[in-house]
Order: structure tokens, then sequence, then C-alpha cells
């Protein structure tokens, strides 16, 4: 993390950001009272109010599709992710009718298989971690007051791949062809089952697990650099803390699951015997890299709706929360934990009785920060004074159901309590236990909460409670006898079974109680989007919250904040009284919007000090081809359509260089630009300090542990497989692999050199370096690959030959892109885009290239010095 | 002991009177077997600490917000985080992981006799039995049979997908993979019928992979044992021989054994002494005539994607002679 960093006292703004507040805008910052007291001219007010709207405005009549703020598409979002859970639902209902009564036949086998499978991967990857960003995207910049997000393009592509993703692999089960092997797809079931369910499942979700990891990208700048000014780290919401805790864990869960996907559609489609145990393969690396992603997936889901019922509390209690550090460290330290966890999944497949030990014990351990958030919201409770509401409703029932699923992971962490109970319908019951009071019953409670933010309408208390108590009440005749089936034996994801070993009474029941479920979901779903148009706005702080979001306008403005306020408290809107008025006069920062642009703040990862006003991007279609196109070069293979992958592909590449060269990094008019409160900040800034480069960077932290889980592949099979390499194997050609390896560092020296070149104002002198290294990263990279091409190695034969392959063609791929990227600074030098004063394209793309010549280095010495040693 | 008795015979008339009770031949809280009465205890142990915990928690929740409505000094706030959110769980999970990872060993330890070699299909069981005196192995399917009172190892592996072996009543699972062989072992305490299954999802007809597990007197094992390693009976009168023809004629021999016949492959189920086990179709059907009639004439129906080709379209009378052969092979 990265504020970890910080407290050894880096400045983790690096070199271009100021070293504090005085350094930077002198005595006009913090703004005193005096200067937020002066009166604002009526008339400048109005105009100022007028561009403001104009530049804001949402775009009307089918072009409200086009539109990007996050308010628009963290609700197209959100209610996407809500219909896929509804449609996963239904799936729920369709697979308890069938096991409503023994040996039923009212859905065939397969059926039943495609729909289970279906149910916890729809349930997963469309609806759980897709409602955390949906949600987030919607409100985090409410949280921090901030306009819009860093790259509002960006969430808006996010979106059109999630939707297109989640339509193709939610719809496979509606032409029977979806995958049946369970959400977990397992090898060697899963790759050698025929047809392409496994195909939909492992190019669909990797495509819209490529959307989530922009979507944490994006979150996770967003509560570094885009908070208000003041409002230091130790200041921010906790949710914020919450979005950059679950933004850091899908960085690191989701890549060695996307590696994971990237070997197994290479064994699918091209017979790379990567879990194949006749050719050397092991069908446990899956599983080690599933969990290491599917664990850690569990806190990815819990951890945001706890974040919720920070915000809630509070509220409820009518004061701060009650020990703020320990929430943060015990949300953090859950972070961490939740990653060495994985092999309480695996605790039946014969693992070492060490390795147990320790699992059983972490699996234990991550009880204490579980618990310490738990106590902290109860100790909050204890010390304010409750105003009892229909969300404070759904957070105590989300607390019984969630602590019930908690005390049975105690039970199962233990190794030997799972041997008997493991892949067992008490599985069934736990994890429902937890999901649902872990996240669905808290996001149930931030809807009613938040609705009169997102809507300026509420929600009919009358109809919550209804909602609430079917569903609660539901719920636990569904799940709680699943315990008793589990523990007579019944095993999971079975399509039948017989009627004389005492399963059919608690099947019965859970059946009833998923329809009392389903009818509370009826009532919830209705009351959320009956018309409301009769009914009076809201109040526009209806609960007497103190936290920023309820300084929102009623009724609605596109624009966010009508001005970013100076924040001085955790709860500005208790502590600072005159806050919200000051907002509203436009008393603050950014109250205009002379140029008629989109603009938001950027401040400093710590103290929050502006250093940037960020122009972000509107309205456009760019995005929707972008996800149109990259959807087809993830969907086209599936059917073994790869000419028109491989174009979707290209035309994929060009519609996001298009994007980037007309909409970011343009060099604006003017350097610096007034922002009110007598503070001046530039308009461009490169480097550390510009959200882009952060952007970048921790793009590259999730890219560098893909490329980790493939080295870990390698080391996996070298120490469990005792013919790895297998003797006489043929191996990768050690010249071509070190020729390539320093063509490769080369172009990366020359592209660090070209932007020092170019700051230098030599611009030649960083053409040439640029023109240079593209063509030594082309050749560097046929290098690598012809290395083990002259030497013969065949993918299919044996794992090893697989695996060098693999290593080869993921590093050949990243170079590829960073070739791209050499040559768009050179044409953005060329054409005037990039200029020695304007240079962030060429700090992102160096950034990009420290973590080349490390992918580079690291496969060289892989595939060549390793087989050398063993 | 007569205190974790006496916890063990209230919870389970609880249990009882909830959902009509927590015996069964599949069940976890039913122990016949010395791992299986150790880990039923530790749920039953669990169970009761979780009830409380769980009813301390909730009820402190439903106090401070609708019963004892007004703030409380910071000082209790502070005692609740530090002692029930960090003190109390240390203890209490570091003395649950001491107790629980305790039982470890034991549940791991080698069998002291028989060993059974257990092979995961999809989606039956293929069992050698290798008596320790040896004799070669003795090949069997879909029932696995155990003397009493003995530790029997068993070695486990899959040929294709991985399944997992799991018998309840006797002790926990261990899953079953291709290419590698995991290991387990059973100790049942008293004799009966029961039932396994396979607990890892193994494909379209995962839910009909089970199998009876019969456990019998030591000497009455010796002697099943014995009689399991001849060859097939012969048939005893004119339909079972007539079934026998059927059998050879329709080239049942390519995947199945029957010992003591031209029959002799290995791609499903050995039928030497299938007559003689309590199911068929790996706990599919009553292994009576009528159970394989059913099963020869709708196999696809009965088990979704088996291998096994049905027998439909051969005439009703060649269909009675093929059950009244195999229920013969006692």
């Amino acid at each position: 993390m990265t504020d970890t960093t910080d407290h050894r006292g880096r400045n983790p703004g690096g070199r271009n950001e100021p070293r504090d507040a005085a350094e930077a805008h002198g005595d006009a910052y913090p703004p005193t009272d005096a200067m937020l007291d002066a009166p604002v001219d009526p008339d400048f007010a109005k105009a100022s109010a007028d561009r403001l709207r104009a530049a804001w405005k949402t775009p009307t009549g089918w072009r409200y599709l086009s539109a990007v703020n996050n308010s628009e598409v963290g609700a197209w979002y959100s209610l996407t992710a809500f219909f896929f859970m509804l449609c996963a639902g239904v799936l729920a209902l369709l697979i308890r009718v069938q096991l409503a009564v023994p040996e039923n036949d009212f859905l065939p086998a397969d059926t039943f298989n495609q729909f289970f499978t279906m149910h916890g991967s729809a349930m997963m990857f469309l609806f759980a971690v897709p409602m955390f960003e949906a949600i987030s995207i919607l409100l985090l910049p409410a949280f921090l007051g901030a306009r819009d997000m860093p790259f509002p393009r960006l969430s808006a592509y996010g979106y059109w791949c999630f939707l297109i993703g989640g339509v193709f692999v939610l719809g496979s089960v509606l032409f029977g062809v979806g995958p049946s092997s369970g959400w977990f797809m397992y090898p060697p079931l899963a790759t050698k089952s025929e047809g392409m369910g496994a195909d939909i499942w492992l190019l669909g979700l990797s495509f819209i697990e490529v959307a989530s990891i922009a979507a944490a990208v994006e979150l996770i700048v967003g509560a570094l650099k885009c908070r208000p000014p003041g409002m230091r780290i130790n200041l921010m919401p906790l949710y914020a803390w919450y979005v950059l805790v679950v933004g850091g864990m899908i960085l690191f869960a989701f890549p060695p699951l996307i590696a994971g996907d990237f070997l197994f559609e290479l064994e699918r489609s091209f017979d790379w015997p990567f879990f194949d145990p006749e050719r050397g393969g092991d069908p446990m690396l899956w599983q080690h890299l599933f969990w290491i992603f599917g664990h850690p997936e569990v806190y990815i889901i819990f951890l945001p709706s706890i974040a919720i019922a920070a915000m809630v509390i509070p509220t409820a209690a009518q004061r701060p929360i009650f020990g703020y550090s320990w929430i943060v460290l015990s949300a953090v330290g859950t972070g961490f934990l939740s990653f060495g966890l994985w092999a309480h999944h695996m605790f039946t497949t014969g693992l070492p009785a060490l390795s147990l030990g320790f699992f059983s014990a972490a699996s234990e351990a991550v009880v204490i920060p579980t618990g310490v958030q738990i106590f902290a919201f109860l100790a909050t409770l204890m010390v304010g004074r409750v105003t009892w509401s229909v969300p404070m409703l759904y957070i105590a029932g989300s607390l019984a159901i969630f602590t019930a699923g908690g005390l049975t992971g105690v039970m199962l962490a233990l190794a030997p309590m799972d041997w008997q109970v493991h892949d067992t319908y008490f599985i069934v019951a736990h994890l429902h236990y937890t999901i649902f009071g872990g996240m669905v019953f808290p996001v149930m409670a931030g809807v009613y909460y938040f609705y009169p933010f997102f809507t300026k309408k509420q929600m009919s208390p009358r109809l919550g409670r209804w909602a609430f108590w079917l569903a609660f009440a539901g719920f636990n005749v569904t799940f709680m006898p699943m315990h008793f089936a589990g523990l007579m034996g019944m095993p999971r994801r079975v399509y039948t079974y017989p009627g004389d070993i005492g399963w059919d009474l608690p099947n019965l029941i859970s059946t009833v109680g998923a329809f009392v479920v389903a009818a509370g979901f009826l009532v919830f779903a209705w009351d959320l989007i009956r018309p409301k148009g009769r009914q009076p706005y809201t109040a526009r702080n209806p609960w007497g919250g103190g936290t920023l979001e309820w300084s929102h306008d009623v009724p609605d403005q596109a624009w966010g904040v009508r001005s970013i306020p100076y924040i001085e408290s955790r709860y500005p809107l208790w502590d600072q009284p005159k806050i919200v008025e000051r907002m509203d006069a436009g008393r603050y920062y950014l109250p205009d919007a002379e140029e008629g642009k989109r603009e938001t703040l950027v401040t400093t990862v710590l103290d929050a000090v502006p250093v940037q006003c960020l122009r972000v991007g509107g309205p456009t279609w760019i995005t929707h081809l972008a996800a149109a196109f990259t959807g087809g070069a993830f969907i086209f293979p599936t059917f073994h359509w790869y000419p028109p992958a491989i174009v979707c592909g290209v035309l994929a590449v060009a519609c996001v260089i298009w994007w980037l060269w007309t909409g970011t990094a343009r060099p604006p008019e003017k350097t610096h630009k007034e922002i009110g409160l007598g503070l001046t900040v530039p308009i461009y800034v490169s480097g550390p300090a510009a959200p882009g480069w952060w952007g970048m960077w921790i793009t590259m932290l999730a890219d560098a542990t893909a490329f980790a889980s493939l080295i870990f592949g390698f080391f996996y099979f070298w120490t469990a497989s005792a013919d790895f390499p297998p003797d006489g194997a043929a191996h990768a050609a050690s010249g071509w692999v070190w020729a390539g390896a320093a063509a490769l560092t080369v172009s990366w020296a020359l592209t660090r050199y070209a932007r020092r070149a170019n700051r230098a104002a030599q611009v030649g002198i960083a053409r040439a370096s640029l023109a240079t290294a593209a063509a030594l990263t082309a050749l560097g990279a046929g290098a690598m690959l012809w290395s083990a091409h002259s030497a013969g190695l065949d993918p299919t034969s044996h794992v090893y030959p697989a695996t060098v392959w693999a290593i080869l063609v993921w590093t050949a791929v990243h170079v590829s892109a960073g070739c791209i990227m050499q040559l768009y600074c050179l044409a953005g030098s060329l054409f005037g885009k990039l200029t020695p004063e304007y240079d962030a394209d060429l700090w992102n793309v160096s950034l990009y290239w420290n973590f080349m010549a490390a992918t580079v280095l690291v496969s060289a010495a892989v595939v060549d010095l390793l087989p050398g040693m063993i | 002991m007569r205190v974790r008795l006496r916890i063990r015979a209230g919870v389970a008339s609880a249990c009882a009177l909830s959902l009509g009770g927590c015996t069964g031949v599949q069940s976890v809280l039913d122990p016949a077997g010395a791992d299986a009465e150790v880990l039923a205890t530790l749920f039953w142990v669990l169970l009761s600490g979780a009830v409380v915990l769980w009813l301390l928690l909730n009820g402190a929740f439903f106090y401070v917000t609708r019963m004892r409505v007004r703030p409380h000094s910071r000082k209790i706030g502070e005692a609740v985080i530090i002692g029930a959110g960090i003190a109390f769980p240390t203890v209490l999970l570091a003395i649950l992981l001491s107790y629980g990872l305790s039982i470890m060993p034991d549940q791991r330890a080698p069998g002291d006799g028989l060993t059974v070699r257990v092979t995961g299909e999809q989606w039956w069981w293929r069992v050698e039995y290798l008596p320790q005196d040896g004799g070669g192995p003795v090949v069997s399917a879909n029932e696995l049979r155990l003397p009493v009172g003995a530790r029997t190892e068993i070695k486990l592996t899959a040929a294709k997908v991985i399944h997992s072996f799991w018998v309840p009543n006797l002790g926990g699972k261990m899953d079953m993979f291709p290419g590698r062989e995991t290991r387990m072992a059973l100790e049942p305490t008293r004799t009966g019928v029961f039932r396994g299954q396979c607990a890892e999802f193994c494909g379209t007809s995962h839910a009909l992979m089970a199998f009876p597990v019969v456990v019998l007197p030591p000497e009455e094992f010796e002697a099943w044992l014995a009689k399991e390693r001849e060859d097939a009976a012969a048939p005893a009168d004119a339909a079972a021989e007539r079934g026998r023809e059927v059998f050879l004629a329709e080239g049942c021999g390519a995947c199945h054994a029957v010992r003591g016949t031209p029959a002799k492959g290995a791609v499903g189920p050995d039928l030497t002494h299938v007559g003689g086990r309590r199911t068929i179709g790996a706990g599919t059907l009553p292994a009576t005539a009528e159970g394989f009639g059913q099963w020869l004439a709708r196999t696809d129906h009965i088990k979704p994607d088996v291998r096994m080709p049905t027998y439909r379209a051969l005439p009703e009378q060649d269909l009675i002679d093929l059950a009244t052969y195999l229920k013969g092979l006692r």
C-alpha cells in the first residue's frame, strides 16, 4: 500500500510535488475565515454557475448514452449489476425447484450443472465485485467533494466492457451452451469439457476482470489524488480507505486468475498441457492460482460492505466513528491476511500437515481484524445516541447473518472439521451466510441510506421493512436447513439425491425459503424503480449525516459540487458550520468553468494540497467503440474465429490510441489557472504529480502480479514435478534469448534517455532515441520468440516447453505494447502534442518501460539460466 | 468424557427435535468410525461455542441500539474494541487452534492391516483390495467392505478428473487426482451399512457417484474377501445361461471383466460378483434383477452422459436373461 511508504517519511508525490503547502501556495493556503467570508458578486456567481452547469451538462436524448460522468456511469453500472444479480437469483430459484424433492426431473443434469456454475460465476463476477466498483464510482467523488473520477472515460469504457461481457456470459445459458464445470473451473474436468462453455467462462470473464482492474486503478487514483484541499489522508471518510484497500486487493488478486485463465485457454485452444498430468502438467497449479484469487475475492466483496456500514453507523449514532485508526488498521490487516488463506479451500487435497496448520492458523487469525471492525461499530453505537431507521434495520440483519456465517467459518478454518464438511451443503450455507450478511444486506442498507443522494427522493420505509423481513426470514429458512443437509452428508453440486437418507425435508424447506427471499427482492426492486415523480424532493441531509456527500444539490446538478471545499474534519458537515453555505455560494475552489471545460482538482497524496486543475473527458462515443472491439477480441476466440478476433483486437488498440491522442495530455492554452481563493495551479502536470502517472504505476503493479503468477507457475512445476524439465529436453537458444534481452534493455534505456533529452529541449535527440528504441523493441521481441522456435520447442509435447513459450509470448506481447507507446510518443513529438514542457506521455511510457525491463530480464533468466541450474 | 457425552446427547436431542434426527447412513453426526467420532465431538464443541458467541454479540447490538439507547462512556467503547475485538478472540482462537490441530495426527495415522486402492472414474469407483498376506489384488467396484475394529489404509487416485472420496459416518474426505496418489485410513467401530459419495464435482452425473460401505465382523469380512477373490459363479439356470451368451455376444466383455469367462475388459466396473453387491450404477439402483433390467434399458436416462451404451434395442427377453445372469453373479 502506498500509505506505508508514506509513513517512512518519503514524499510519495515525487519530485514534481511541492514539499508542503507553503512552498506551493504561500499565504493564500489554507484559506482563512476572512477569505471565506468575503462576499461573492451575485452577477459573477450566477454567470459562473451557468458556465459550470453548461460544462457539466449531461447529454440528452439518445446522446445520453455517450455520458461519461461518474453519476451516470455509476448508476448504469449499479443497475446492470443489480439486473445480473436478479438473473443469477432466478437461476438459484430454478436450482431450488429441482432440489425441492428427491429424484426430481424438472431440470436435466447438464442444465442443472450449467445453472449452478452460472449462478456462482454471475454472483461473483457480474454482481459482487462490479457492484462495489459501481457504487464506488457513484459515491466516491461525492465523499471527496470531487466533480468526477480522474479518468471518467475509463469508467465508461469499463462499464461498456462489463455490459457486453456480462450479457455474453450470462446469455450463454439461454442457448444451453453455458459453462458447466463449476465456478472454480477445476481442470482436468474443465480443460477436457466439450463445447464452448468453458471458453465462454474463461474469455468472457477475463474480459470483465480486465474491466474490473481498470475500475480499481481509477478508484485508487481517485482516493489518492482527487481529495478536496485539506482532507489529509487521515481525514478521509472510511469508505475511501476501504476503496484503497479493496482496490489494492483487486490489483493483486485478479492478476493470478488472469494468468491462470491465460494458461487455461492456451491449453483448451492450442493443447498446451499446463494442467494435464500425462504431459507433466499439474491440475493443482490451477487450484493455487484460482484460490490465490478466490479467497481475497471474498474479502473484496465483504470489505466494501463494511465500508457502507462505516458510513451509515456514525450517522445513526449521530457521532463520529469510534476507533477510526483501529478500523483503518484492521481493514488493511484483513486485506493482507486474506492473501494468506487460500489453501483453506484445498484442505482435502492432501497438502502436508505443516501447510494445513499454517493455513488453519491464518484462517482463524483473520477473525481478529474482522472482529475489531465490528466491535468498533458496536462501540460507536454505544457511545452515541442511536436513531433507528430502515438502513439500521438492514445493518442489524446483516450483523445477525454475517456473524453466524463467520462463526461457521471459524469451524471450517480448522482443517479436521473441514475434512468432514468440505464441499457439502454445510459450506453452501456458510458461504451464503457470509455473503448475504457481509455483502447483500449492507448493500441494501446502503441503497436505502444513499437513495436520497442518488435520486433526491426517498424510498418507502414501509416497503423497506417488508422487503427486509421477507428477505431476512426467507434467507434463514433457506440456508439454515442447509447446515443440516450438509451434516447429513449431502454434497454440493448434486442435481438429484435419493429420497431415503433424510435429505428431503431440509431441501423442501430450503426451496420454500428461497421463494420467500425472492419475494423480498421483488418488493425491494419495486421500491427501487417505482415512479416517484409526484413525491416531493427529499430534505438535503435527511439522515443528518456529517460527510460531504450530504452537501449535494436538491434538485440535482450535474456539476457534483458547486465549489470544492477546504476540509478540516472527518465530518465537515458537523464540524465546519458554514461549509455548505460557502460551497453553494461558490466561495471555495473551482467555482467557475471559464473555458467551458470539465475540471476537477488534483491534490497531493498525503496532505491534499492542490497541485493541478485536471481537465477530464466529457461525453464521447470512442469508449463504446473501444469496448465493442475489445469485446470482439475476447468473444470471437470462443467460437475459434481467430481472424475476426485479430481484426477486433487491432481496431480496439486503434480506438484506444485515438481516444488517448484526442482526449488526454493535450497541451493546454495556458500553463496555469486561477482556481479561487487566491490559488493558481498548473493545468498540465507530468510525472509523479499527475493522476495519469499514478494510473500507469498502479496498472503496472497488477500487470507485474500477473507476470509473477506465470513465473510462480514455472517454479511450481520445477518444485512439484520430477520431470521439469524432462531429461534431454530442448531449451530456448541462449544466444537469441540474451540478444533479445539486450536489445530490449537498450530500448528501455533509450526511452528513459528520450525523456531527459526532451525535457532538455533536445527534441531531435529524443525523437531519434525513440525511433531507435522502437526498432530495437521489435527486433528484441522477435529474438525472444525465435529463441524458442529455433530450438524446436514444441509447446504441445510437454509442460516445460509450454511454460517457456508462455513466458516468452507474454513478454513479447507486452514489449509490443511498449513499442506502440514509443511510436505514440514519437508521433506526439512530431505533431506537437508532446513538447519539452508538456511531456506526460513520455513520463508514463518510461514508467511502463521500467516494468518492461524487469519483465524482460526475469523472463530471460527464468527461461535460460534456471534450466541450466536444475 | 461423561460431560462430553451429555453435551452431545443434549444437542443431539435438540437436533432430533428440529429436523427429524441426525442419524443416517451418510451422516457426520452419526459416527461409526474412530475418526468420525472425534470429528463429531469437535463439531458439537464448536457449535456450542458458536451459539453462545452469536447470542452475546447480537444481544449486545440489540441492547445498544434498541434497549438502552443512550450514550455510554468512551472507556466502555475502548474496552469493547480492545477486549472483545482483540484480547478475547486471540485467546479463544489460540485454544481452539491447539485443540483442533491436535486432532490432525491421529486422523492421518496410517492403516495397520488391509490396504484398499480406490480409483475415481466418471462416475463409478474402481476398488482393489490388497490384503497384507499378499495374493494379488482383489478387484471389485462400487462397494467398499471393511472389517470392524481394524484401521484400513485407503489409497486414492483418479482416472481422468478430480473426485473426492468420502464416507461421513467413518471419517473425513480426501480428494482423488489423476496422476497422483493421496491416502487416508478408516477405522470403523461398529458394523452396519453406510453410504459414501463423491464430494468433488466431477461432471454431468457427479450426483450419481455413491457407494455402499458394508462394515463386517473381521471373520465375516475374511470369508467375504476369500469369496470375492474367486472366479464368477457359473450360470445357475437356463435363463442365466442365455443371459451369459447375450453378455458375450453383445461385446459387454470389451469393457467389463467377469473373471472365469472371456470377458476381460477393464474400462468399466468389474462384474465378477456384481450380483452380490447391494447396488449397481454406483449407488444408483438396487442390485435386483429388476434393477439390472432398468439399468440396461435406460442407462443414459438413469445416468446422463455415462459412457456405457443403452441396450434399449435388445429384445425384451434378452434383457431379462441378461439381468438374470448378472443378478446370479454373486
